[in-house]
């Protein structure tokens, strides 16, 4: 490597670190900015006083929660039946998971809003409908992690051996193929829970508490409170990835869809 | 020929299995049905009634003619276009100096794993958060600004403006670059440095060997990248939203607007307008999987 060629690499290392800390370090400025002409954390503790805040927040990781289990309760026999026996509906799941890549999130949301709203089908009030659209909305990551790890482990013998010792599919499914891809399926679950923490689109137009339709209700009425629930949520997020990063499966990104 | 044939094949099977029922479907029905029921049949719900008539729900083309000559609209696209143009633009080729000075431009190797980490939170930090973020930063009485005017240049004095259409591609630039990184990094580990060794004892400079042996096998991973970038931005809405207050004219504000109340007065066109980005969105997802494809061929 040329010395010209290693001065453009710190050139561009550095841009892009700039690029990617001065948002955060200015959002953590101004959240300690509260108290006039001092640094405090005052508006953490107002934040953390605020029902809203709460509700919203706890609502958020409920979804996030529900979300997950129903993801591994309905991809992980697809995926683990698709590799076993089904291979013939390979591609049509596949491209089935990718469908919320190619249709926006705020049309999927009317999609939903519409067809839901009017009998025979007025679910557009449950929160089951919110916890569904999240699952959609997280199927790419989940069922990507899930089906890589039953890629890593040979499902056929690990199947068959679980038949012959008398297992019937309950049991091979939960306990023989689940405790096996465990890491794949926390990868998928984090990166799926980070999603739907600070998404926004769903909840606000199916009308349900969560974090990110608080935040764009704060940003409107207070200035130093949205800096400390934005500096939460970034820790969140970085948390979640942290994870990710530290079972060794750093692969996985967002691609489209709650921007 | 025909013993040679008989050889190779099976032994015949002493009686033909008969035609065996397969429940193997079965396994898969609760996936589809899912799919079915919360994905498909609402999306293509939207697809039908964009093609009836708001009244009569007989078949008409009419909502598109009535999109096609609604300027408004019309102008709405070509902004979300414009902005997911730049934006992958931009994002794509900052995001590949960076991948690429990480990967082989003789940064210590711990400098490539925190670019990866660091760009797996960020193109998944997006939305409300970031774009308030950005307030903090630019806005008016945003922190940046306040250094700046300390140090006697205010930016406001100077034409920028961080609720608009640049302050947002500025903005969106933040998840786009990150995603360049983490999506074309393995097509750039699959530069060999032979091919670099190869060019320069046939005695090729840094530029012929850019133009005749990397580019045109990265070229494919690069466009197919940014395409991804550009239905990345072309579907995002909560960040605009939550930046601008939905005073920016995007699709996806405008299709925010119709689902909050039929603000375009006609249900059938609003329709039409989400459909529309759902085939903008499904051009730029196939571009993309053919342009991944193509590149594949290197990346063994």
């Amino acid at each position: 490597m040329k010395r010209s060629g290693k001065v453009w690499s710190w050139f561009w290392m550095i841009l892009g670190i700039l690029y990617f800390f001065l948002p955060l370090v200015a959002t953590f400025i101004f959240s300690l900015r509260a108290k006039k002409g001092v640094l405090s954390f005052l508006a953490y503790e107002q934040l953390f006083n605020d029902s809203a805040f709460i509700k919203g927040f706890s609502y958020s990781i409920l979804w996030g929660v529900l979300t997950i289990i129903v993801g591994i309760l309905i991809f992980v026999p697809t995926a683990y039946w698709v590799r076993l026996r089904a291979q013939q509906f390979r591609t049509a799941v596949e491209f089935i998971t990718l469908l919320p890549f190619v249709i926006p999130a705020i049309v999927f949301v009317f999609g939903l809003v519409r067809t839901f709203s009017h009998p025979p089908f007025l679910i557009v009030d449950s929160p089951a409908l919110l916890v569904a659209g999240y699952t959609v909305l997280s199927m790419p990551y989940m069922y990507r992690s899930i089906d890589t790890g039953l890629r890593s482990i040979d499902v056929a013998t690990l199947t068959e051996a679980a038949q012959s010792l008398g297992a019937g599919w309950g049991r091979i499914l939960f306990q023989v193929i689940l405790p096996n891809i465990r890491v794949a399926i926390l990868s998928g679950a984090f990166l799926s829970f980070a999603i739907v923490m600070g998404e926004y689109i769903l909840a606000q137009y199916l009308a349900k508490p969560a974090f990110a339709p608080f935040l764009a209700y704060l940003i409107q009425q207070k200035a130093y409170e949205p800096a400390a629930a934005t500096v939460i949520s970034f820790a969140l997020t970085w948390a979640c990835m942290g994870i990710i990063n530290l079972f060794g499966r750093g692969q996985q990104t967002q691609i489209a869809g709650g921007h | 020929m025909t013993t040679l044939n008989s050889v190779k094949r099976d032994a015949p099977k002493a009686r033909p299995a008969p035609p065996k029922f397969s429940w193997v479907w079965l396994g898969v029905t609760p996936f589809f049905l899912f799919a079915f029921i919360f994905l498909i049949y609402p999306s293509s719900n939207l697809a039908v009634r964009s093609f009836q008539d708001t009244k009569t729900h007989a078949f008409t083309l009419q909502n598109f003619g009535n999109l096609i000559q609604n300027p408004n609209l019309i102008n709405a696209y070509w902004i979300s276009i414009k902005i997911s143009l730049i934006t992958s633009l931009g994002g794509g080729i900052f995001g590949f100096f960076l991948a690429y000075s990480a990967i082989r431009g003789g940064l210590p190797p711990f400098m490539r794993t925190s670019l990866m980490t660091f760009c797996g939170v960020a193109s998944n930090f997006a939305g409300v958060p970031l774009a308030f973020a950005f307030i903090a930063l630019l806005s008016p009485s945003g922190v940046l600004t306040g250094w700046l005017r300390a140090m006697g240049y205010n930016p406001y004095f100077h034409g920028f403006q961080l609720y608009t259409f640049w302050g947002l591609s500025m903005v969106y630039m933040y998840f786009q670059f990150p995603l360049m990184v983490l999506v074309i990094s393995p097509a750039i580990d699959g530069l060999r440095r032979e091919w670099r060794e190869a060019a320069e004892n046939l005695g090729s400079t840094t530029f012929q060997y850019w133009r005749y042996v990397a580019l045109p096998i990265l070229l494919p991973s690069i466009l197919g990248t940014m395409i991804l970038l550009f239905g990345n931005s072309f579907g995002a809405f909560a960040t605009a939203q939550a930046l601008t207050g939905g005073s920016i004219n995007l699709v996806t504000i405008m299709v925010g607007a119709q689902l909050r109340g039929d603000v375009l007065g006609d249900a059938g066109l609003g329709y039409a307008l989400a459909l529309g980005m759902v085939v903008v969105m499904a051009v730029a997802i196939t571009g993309y999987t053919l342009l991944q494809r193509k590149s594949e061929r290197w990346l063994r």
